[in-house]
């Protein structure tokens, strides 16, 4: 197995699907020439040429509808936003186009499209560059919603993502892409959407994190192992649609749940996964569950107030004991 | 580059406009000798475009626009009697633009619309059963009974919705029309909306990406002089939309969407720069909805008088005076075409009576091609 970088993973997946399908292709602001704003799409230019690998003009709107159209009509489009926050521009296409087409066709034009891109918070970028946008798109029927966070689940998972037939929402961490993990090397491998991962097994707490919150709970858990708490990691991986059952079965096992997301913590996927284990699995929590969110305010510049926006190791471990009412 | 810039109204259909909606700014030297000099030369240019076609076509155009406007009015019956939910926006008045545009491609060829599509969809030769099905909400309708009014489909038939958000159609059709030349077809796409819809940015993003990238796509604004209640002159500063085209150097045409032989011939030429050169057009058709914008509508934004000066134009009454005036078909001919229309139109509407509703299960269907069980390896 390789050892490799999330950016260097997402472009293998790019560049296999762009070499075993003719129908894919690459499609955003500055992925061609620039080789990616981000360098995800490094080399495919060359590689595949201007058919396959296409620089937009700055239209979110325009090249996302684009994109559905040219589903509709048989291909199979990657359509990168240099971040998610420019989605929102696209959201009418993707929300009222792709989510709905194939049930408002009555079943006739399903729509194979990849939406990826950066996403998350990034380094001091301020409110409008910075937000985690993943519980507006998961709200909606008719699309999926990934969030890899590591090398391997990165390429697997965006792999499964292009040759999957419905809309899928790809939304990458901007402040992981040069993260390092090992890769699988067979030619064919891919990770199954909707199938979440335990990153850690224990018996005491299950914490429930995805995205740039995976690592930080890995730390947690090291640093609550020191203090004799064993803790579960479960990644969802896929949020819609979202293996609970995985959640569930943890929940059984460890009695007690802790939710963390760099999101705001209104209207979340923290407090879907909170209220559909309070239905599923009322009768084994020893203790309420506990939500780690995003601070609910837009994100701020300086530094030190980003930080604090942001959950950390130290508000994982805090919430861990709080439910192990080890404090 | 084979390019027409932009016709403006002639002095003739500039007047016209100016008396009876004063929308239109009329051009300073308007005389009577230009006006009866365009018009006679109209009426010899219309002589022509007769003689161009078999008598059989022209019997199919006329056939095609008075099902279309039966079948509109038995829409809005069915809709009083509560037969048909939601919204229902009608194309009485507009149906030589679908029937002349849609008639100047192939069954491969696309099309796109907006909500005001049940025209449109019968023009691409969709059945007056499934779409009238599909207004009753029944598991027969084209979309199963999902889609409504607005939301027709026939992949079959290469017609891809009925789309309800003001222009949303608008950049899809891009993407059919890209892809057609991806795949290396020389399919075109044919993309109809109304007036309003050029005012959202999906217009001014997908002409830009159309002519940059040199797609086959033509853009056929209705222009029926409302958006809802909102004449063109009060949401519009630039109000001859044909010349939108000039900001991203595409070709485009001001047609006279009355005319359904007109509307044919300049899609005719557009179609032809898609298929051969890949080039997109934009055509600004004008025309005029005889009835409100939705079956909801009360119309107090314009007048009886205004609707009635346009009705003196109604497309269908235009072309069955020019067949009869030519000799092309007769009074009786019309009238049992008249009546085959009326009886398919009956027919559609029995269909949905007597067809089922959708089956309870079919709620949970066609939310995903690839339904994932979650956790499921």
């Amino acid at each position: 197995m390789a050892t490799i970088t999330i950016r260097e993973a997402l472009n293998q997946a790019l560049r296999e699907e762009l070499a075993r399908d003719e129908k894919v292709f690459l499609m955003g602001e500055e992925v061609a020439e620039y080789d990616g704003a981000y360098k995800v799409s490094k080399g495919l230019l060359h590689e595949f040429g201007p058919k396959r690998v296409i620089d937009t003009p700055i239209t979110e709107l325009g090249f996302a509808g684009l994109g559905i159209g040219a589903a509709m009509a048989g291909l199979r489009p990657v359509v990168e936003f240099m971040t998610f926050n420019f989605s929102i521009l696209a959201t009418d296409q993707i929300i009222n186009s792709a989510a709905k087409m194939l049930y408002m066709s009555g079943g006739q034009f399903n729509i194979p499209i990849v939406f990826r891109g950066p996403g998350g918070s990034a380094f001091q970028v301020s409110s409008q560059h910075s937000q985690a946008l993943e519980s507006w798109y998961a709200y909606f029927p008719g699309l999926k919603v990934v969030m890899p966070s590591t090398p391997a689940d990165a390429k697997g998972l965006l792999k499964s993502a292009i040759r999957d037939d419905d809309p899928v929402i790809f939304i990458e961490q901007e402040r992981m892409y040069g993260q390092k993990g090992e890769v699988p090397d067979e030619p064919d491998f891919t990770i199954p959407l909707g199938v979440a991962d335990i990153k850690r097994e224990g018996t005491d707490v299950t914490i429930v994190a995805r995205s740039l919150m995976v690592p930080l709970a890995l730390k947690a858990a090291d640093a609550l192992e020191q203090q004799g708490v064993s803790c579960e990691v479960i990644d969802p991986r896929t949020i819609r649609p979202l293996d609970i059952d995985t959640i569930v079965e943890s929940v059984k096992k460890t009695n007690r749940l802790v939710v963390a997301e760099e999101s705001h913590p209104i209207c979340g996927v923290n407090a879907e996964i909170s209220a559909e284990i309070m239905e599923r699995a009322f009768d084994y929590l020893d203790a309420p569950v506990k939500r780690v969110s995003g601070a609910d305010v837009p994100m701020p510049y300086a530094k030190n107030l980003e930080n604090l926006a942001i959950p950390d190791v130290d508000r994982i471990v805090a919430a861990v004991r709080e439910v192990a009412y080890l404090d | 580059m084979s390019k027409q810039t932009a016709a403006p109204p002639s002095a003739a259909q500039a007047e016209e406009q100016q008396s009876s909606t004063g929308v239109m700014d009329a051009p300073a030297d308007v005389d009577s000798h230009q006006l009866r000099r365009e018009r006679d030369s109209a009426k010899e240019q219309q002589k022509a475009r007769l003689s161009g076609l078999g008598s059989d076509q022209l019997t199919e155009l006329y056939r095609q626009m008075l099902l279309i406007r039966h079948f509109e009015e038995k829409s809005a019956e069915a809709y009083v009697a509560g037969k048909i939910g939601g919204f229902c926006h009608l194309y009485i008045g507009q149906e030589a633009v679908g029937v002349g545009a849609i008639s100047a491609i192939r069954k491969d060829d696309y099309v796109l619309a907006s909500y005001r599509e049940h025209g449109l969809a019968l023009a691409k030769g969709m059945s007056a059963r499934s779409i009238m099905a599909e207004l009753f909400g029944k598991a027969t309708g084209c979309s199963k009974g999902k889609g409504g009014s607005m939301h027709m489909f026939d992949k079959s038939l290469g017609f891809l919705g009925g789309h309800a958000i003001v222009g949303g159609q608008i950049p899809l059709a891009t993407g059919t029309a890209f892809a057609t030349k991806y795949q290396g077809t020389d399919q075109v796409t044919l993309c109809f909306f109304g007036e309003a819809a050029v005012n959202q940015g999906a217009f001014h993003e997908s002409l830009n990406m159309a002519q940059l990238w040199k797609l086959p796509c033509i853009y056929i604004c209705e222009n029926n002089q409302y958006g809802m209640g909102t004449s063109l002159a009060r949401a519009m500063s630039l109000r001859d939309i044909a010349q939108k085209a000039c900001a991203y150097d595409l070709a485009s045409e001001f047609v006279d969407g009355m005319d359904v032989l007109a509307v044919r011939e300049a899609t005719m030429r557009a179609v032809e720069r898609a298929r051969k050169d890949y080039l997109p057009t934009l055509l600004e058709i004008r025309t005029y909805r005889f009835m409100g914008h939705s079956m909801s509508d009360p119309g107090n934004y314009r007048t009886r008088a205004e609707i009635e000066k346009y009705q003196e134009r109604d497309p269908i009454k235009l072309f069955s005076a020019s067949l009869i005036e030519e000799n092309i078909l007769d009074q009786k001919a019309l009238d049992e075409i008249d009546q085959k229309v009326r009886d398919e139109v009956e027919d559609s509407l029995r269909f949905a009576e007597e067809s089922p509703l959708p089956d309870a299960q079919e709620l949970y269907t066609d939310v995903y091609a690839n339904p994932i069980e979650p956790g499921r390896k």
